[in-house]
């Protein structure tokens, strides 16, 4: 196995469209153990955790662009965490230290898992993806990117280099249920993001559809999301837990996550 | 095989690795530093904690090409002079182990944990350790430790 280390990212753009067959890897908490299991066997990596131009925020005129880079612990930090709290949360309950100093928000896009904890509070805050290639950079909504389980509309050639959002006002949270608190996979998650401005609430939920996926409703119909949340799932009985489980603890999540949100 | 400089504990090793080559088989195999121990090979039991540029990672997902040109602390760079560092102190008072396998990764995500100023409570280092398994389930007497540890570091600073 290949390892390609570019340093810049025209380097990996370029190394990117000359090899397709490359995997991208970021801080490798989700494909290096892909890699030790066998479930997967790429004939080269394509190691992206050397570019600076993925690694922190920058926010111009109310929007934040989050490099690919960006890890869980950063996402967790003042000033990001008071900008977008559900994410913080969310950045909160991945894996354990260790894991949140390496995996990056970057890596949960292209990994696309529907289990992957960033997903929910960026849809929910209708987050843009920035792809780029060699040909050159597009965004698209993050609804749009997310096709299926691991899969994404990324192109040939493409790179995720970025996440766009421009932060709504008011209250948002995060809550996932696991076998425990630490290294495990989400048995469901959710985010609720209270758009004022818009008038409406916003739910997005994970492990519980072959994608993370978003519910919105106005906000004097409020009361419905958490039934809006279970019709617009549709679980699967895995090793994990059952479907009856998930759409039971999503009603619960919803409920309690919107109270923690309207109560004040 | 790829040319790379790690600085281990201080000192500086320039390697010619597989590309492959996990960061924790760099240390033990490489650089003969058996002390970080690896238990699940898939990040979830954090026995191979070690410092990397100061954060905790744990190394049996990390590849030794990734860590060109970063410093790294394992369980062997922490005692100074002849002196054991005030959490393998701490561990040692409190007993803070049984058969000891997780201990190297378990003082590593202590050290890392107080040297971030996140030892604040019991509840906190219970959540800041909780990428780490003990199957001894000697948990009680880590988190004593790691107290402790945390309390004596902070008057010697």
């Amino acid at each position: 196995m290949e390892v390609f280390r570019p340093s810049t990212l025209d380097e990996a753009l370029r190394l990117r469209a000359e090899h397709p067959q490359a995997r991208p890897i970021q801080g490798g908490t989700d494909v290096m153990v892909e890699l030790t299991f066998g479930d997967a066997r790429p004939e080269a990596l394509l190691d992206l955790s050397e570019l600076a131009e993925l690694r922190g925020f920058a926010e111009e005129d109310g929007l934040l662009r989050l490099g690919a880079g960006l890890t869980y612990t950063e996402a967790m930090q003042t000033p990001l965490a008071s900008r977008l709290p559900a994410l913080a949360e969310a950045s909160r309950t991945v894996g354990s230290p260790q894991i949140r100093n390496r995996g990056t928000i970057g890596g949960n896009l292209g990994t696309a898992s529907p289990a992957g904890d960033a997903l929910p509070p960026l849809l929910a805050e209708r987050a843009e993806v920035e792809l780029a290639s060699a040909r050159g950079t597009r965004t698209m909504p993050l609804a749009e990117f997310l096709l299926g389980v691991k899969r994404t509309a990324l192109a040939p050639g493409e790179l995720v280099t970025a996440v766009r959002v421009r932060p709504c006002e008011g209250p948002q949270t995060f809550a996932k249920v696991g076998q425990r608190n630490a290294m495990v996979i989400a048995i469901c998650s959710l985010a609720v993001v209270v758009d004022a401005e818009a008038g409406e609430v916003r739910a997005a939920f994970g492990s519980s559809a072959v994608t993370a996926r978003c519910v919105v409703v106005p906000l004097a119909e409020a009361a419905e999301l958490p039934e809006r949340v279970v019709e617009a799932a549709s679980p699967i009985d895995d090793v994990r837990a059952t479907a009856a489980y998930r759409r039971h603890a999503l009603r619960v999540l919803a409920a309690r996550t919107l109270e923690r949100c309207l109560r004040t | 095989m790829r040319q790379v400089a790690l600085t281990v504990n201080g000192m500086r090793h320039e390697l010619e690795l597989e590309p492959r080559e996990l960061l924790v088989y760099v240390l033990r195999d490489r650089l003969k530093l058996t002390g970080t121990n690896v238990g699940c090979d898939t990040s979830s039991c954090g026995a191979c904690t070690v410092l990397v540029d100061g954060e905790s990672v744990k190394s049996c997902t990390v590849l030794g090409v990734q860590a060109d040109g970063a410093e790294i602390t394992t369980i062997e760079g922490l005692a100074a002079n002849g002196s054991l560092h005030p959490v393998q102190q701490a561990f040692h008072d409190h007993h803070a182990l049984q058969c000891g396998y997780c201990t190297p990764g378990m003082v590593m995500a202590a050290v890392s944990l107080i040297e971030h100023g996140e030892a604040t409570s019991e509840a906190a280092i219970r959540e800041g350790l909780e990428g780490n398994l003990c199957r001894c389930t000697g948990y009680h007497n880590i988190v004593a430790a790691v107290q402790d540890a945390a309390g004596a570091m902070g008057r010697a600073r």
